[in-house]
């Protein structure tokens, strides 16, 4: 299998989807959870007696912002700026008169400096998580360029995530919150983890085949490995897919953002990775 | 070499089997009625999960094995407290810091609520303080109780009439203000006797606080006088002397536990630090039991079908991997209810992660045997070469995902790490569940192939 010669193919296809990832980044940003811009949320229970526009007039009577409102069925999902104990008391009160079978399903609230600060620590752990596998990678490996390749690659994964949530942000309501900065380091290490893999067999390749050159290797070791590269990434799929078809709500975007990772990590490793390396090899010779 | 060790692999063998059946009945439901009808059967029985506790001399273990849930499963609130550390001289920080959370602590066990979580951290400069209460009721009022600032006050013992003694309550016998309260308190600390090398507790008074404080002495000498801590005795020493300069102790049959405690709990009063909500998160407990539902259905349903994939790619050895799977899920459930591990969402989808991940080792061994068994190899030595050359891909693709795992779990707690209890929740199952992975998908199904070899 030469995989290799489709190497403009996966640039085209890698160049394309970080394009349409920065484009959808500028011009439609993101739609952040409560975890990073701070404010309220609350998800309460009615038996019908409450409507949309009690629930609006009573915020506008208690001078708070509703920024949005969503109704699945008897439950609502009322979105508002961050609010004080004595204000969250005085709508409970007000909503119960309303409807006193009101149950709560939750309620959360929070300034705006916690957000600033899980962007910080995500950052943090990003570098931390990227220098330590550069190394790791490197020595393992003995070599540089492999260590290089495997951290770029996971850096192309971790921003077509993140773009990807910009655009299901834009189109069907995906929000950024500390579940999704989780499954952006997850999806790091699974991309790391795929990619070891194949250069693994690289590296085996080259110590009984040394007087192959860096393409071949690498067609052998893809050729190789790829079809348990796809078994392992499906069984994750699977997982992750009935995650999103049939969990809760509380979950689905995050297993969505999992599973992204997952099928964009393992693309990464033949089409991203390997070929890094080969650039790496040829422009040192 | 199975062929070689013939009589340890059976060892092994069997010992995987214990460790299975052991796994199964630790995770089996604290009661299990058994009810078989069939044709002339008629058996009822009801299993109870054994009780995990014994003596060993004086030492008693005592296990309690029902898994833990976290707030976002079993329904409760977090709230996270500013700290405002301003009014308190620099140096007096660390014991206040530790005063308001012991005070905390004491509020919160009034609840009456298990699994609660009192836990001080720090952001720059700021002071925080986490509060996690699960399955309470009335949080509007717990959040008032908790976020009020310690109250310390001092009351004199009234002389009473000899027939109400009988029937006076503490606060009846502890009627007569003394003016002073937590204010006047500079600080508490523990001292050691120099003369009967004793533990004691010294109180300082600031300047209006000695003098207050001489006057009680002197209205109430050789009588007690009581402090209260947000209206809860917490003690009550005799008066010996008239004490002029504000500097009083309280000696006692102290443990040094109990004088530092004493102290906390004065300190709690003297060196007061107002508390500012700053997030709170709510979870009714209906939210959480749906997700739990939900998120069983769903890993089974993905289990089933990564179970019946392995089976159609791989035969006979993916039906051995599928057993290393459920070997695998025994022992991580097993871990969670031993270490014990708080599964929260995150968590749960960590755990369903890793058994997509477990499998991989299994699939990455099969791929190898293969090839050497195109390459002509007899089956055992296919097998024992599969396992042998996948064990370098296996640890250093694993390696990488345990590097992350740690940084998301953050064991050291670094600052400018995440620290929140939903990230964690996820990188604990995750990297259990990576390390369970390795053993059952490289020993325990080696192992379990080797006998199945033989006796073919």
């Amino acid at each position: 299998m030469n995989l290799m010669k489709f190497r403009p193919l996966f640039l085209l296809i890698s160049l394309s989807l970080i394009s349409a990832s920065i484009f959808s980044i500028i011009k439609w940003g993101f739609k952040t959870s409560i975890d990073f811009a701070g404010g309220s949320v609350w998800e309460i229970s009615t038996n019908n007696s409450l409507s949309r526009d009690q629930i609006d007039q009573l915020f506008k009577d208690n001078q708070i912002n509703l920024s949005s409102v969503s109704q699945t069925g008897q439950k609502f999902t009322l979105k508002f700026a961050n609010i004080t104990q004595d204000q969250k008391i005085k709508l409970t009160e007000d909503l119960k008169k309303l409807d006193p079978d009101l149950s709560e399903l939750r309620f959360e609230t929070l300034g705006p400096s916690l957000g600033q600060e899980l962007i910080k620590k995500t950052i943090y752990a990003i570098i931390l998580s990227s220098i330590a596998l550069l190394f790791f990678i490197a020595q393992r490996f003995r070599d540089l360029s492999f260590g290089t390749s495997a951290v770029l690659a996971m850096f192309h994964d971790a921003f077509i995530l993140i773009g990807s949530f910009s655009l299901l942000g834009h189109f069907f309501g995906a929000e950024i919150d500390s579940l999704f900065v989780t499954a952006v380091l997850t999806t790091l290490s699974a991309s790391v983890h795929d990619t070891v893999v194949t250069f693994d067999r690289i590296r085996e390749l080259k110590l009984h085949n040394f007087k192959l050159n860096w393409v071949d290797l690498a067609n052998q070791a893809v050729s190789e490995t790829i079809v348990r590269s796809f078994n392992n990434s499906m069984t994750i799929i699977f997982m992750l897919l009935s995650l999103v078809l049939l969990g809760g709500d509380t979950t689905r975007w995050f297993a969505m953002a999992l599973l992204i990772g997952v099928v964009i990590g393992t693309y990464s490793s033949t089409a991203v990775a390997i070929p890094l390396i080969l650039f790496f090899k040829r422009s040192r010779s | 070499m199975a062929s070689l060790q013939p009589k340890r692999t059976i060892q092994i063998f069997w010992t995987i089997i214990g460790v299975t059946f052991l796994c199964l009945i630790i995770n089996m439901p604290a009661v299990l009625p058994v009810k078989i009808h069939w044709q002339k059967i008629n058996w009822e029985h009801t299993f109870y999960r054994p009780e995990f506790s014994f003596k060993i001399g004086s030492f008693q273990f005592k296990k309690n094995l029902d898994l833990r849930y976290g707030l976002d499963l079993a329904g409760g609130v977090s709230l996270t407290f500013s700290i405002d550390t301003s009014k308190v001289k620099k140096e007096d920080v660390p014991s206040a810091l530790e005063s308001v959370k012991g005070n905390i602590e004491r509020r919160v066990n009034l609840f009456g609520i298990s699994e609660t979580n009192v836990q001080l951290s720090a952001q720059g400069n700021e002071h925080r303080l986490l509060v996690e209460l699960p399955g309470i009721a009335n949080v509007d009022q717990a959040i008032e109780l908790i976020g009020q600032t310690a109250q310390l006050s001092f009351k004199g013992e009234a002389v009473l009439a000899p027939e109400a003694t009988a029937t006076a309550t503490f606060m009846d016998v502890f009627s007569k203000d003394t003016q002073l309260n937590g204010s006047h308190l500079t600080k508490a600390s523990v001292t050691i006797n120099p003369n009967t090398a004793q533990p004691e507790v010294s109180l300082e008074f600031n300047a209006e606080g000695a003098k207050l404080f001489e006057a009680a002495t002197k209205e109430f000498l050789n009588k007690r006088i009581a402090i209260f801590l947000d209206n809860i005795p917490i003690t009550f020493p005799v008066v010996q002397s008239i004490i002029p300069d504000g500097r009083a102790v309280i000696n006692g049959n102290f443990t040094a536990k109990a004088a530092k405690t004493l102290a906390a709990q004065l300190n709690a009063g003297a060196l007061p630090l107002p508390l500012k909500l700053i997030q709170q998160a709510q979870i009714g407990a209906t939210l959480g039991q749906d997700s739990i539902k939900k998120g069983i259905f769903a890993g089974l349903i993905g289990l089933v079908i990564v179970c019946l994939f392995m089976i159609g790619n791989y035969g006979k050895l993916g039906l051995v991997a599928d057993i290393g799977l459920i070997i695998y899920g025994l022992i991580t459930l097993t871990l969670y209810r031993l270490i014990p591990v708080t599964l929260t969402f995150p968590g749960v989808v960590g755990f369903l992660l890793s058994v997509g991940m477990a499998v991989d080792s299994n699939i990455l061994i099969f791929a190898r045997m293969r090839e050497e068994l195109r390459a002509g190899k007899p089956w055992n030595l296919a097998m024992e070469l599969g396992f042998g050359r996948a064990w370098d891909s296996i640890k250093d693709a694993n390696s990488c995902t345990i590097i992350t795992a740690l940084i998301l779990f953050n064991p050291f707690n670094w600052s400018f790490l995440n620290s929140s209890g939903m990230i964690r929740g996820f990188a604990v199952t995750l990297l259990l569940g990576i390390i369970v992975g390795i053993f059952t998908g490289v020993f325990v199904t080696r192992n379990l192939l080797r006998v199945l070899a033989k006796n073919k």
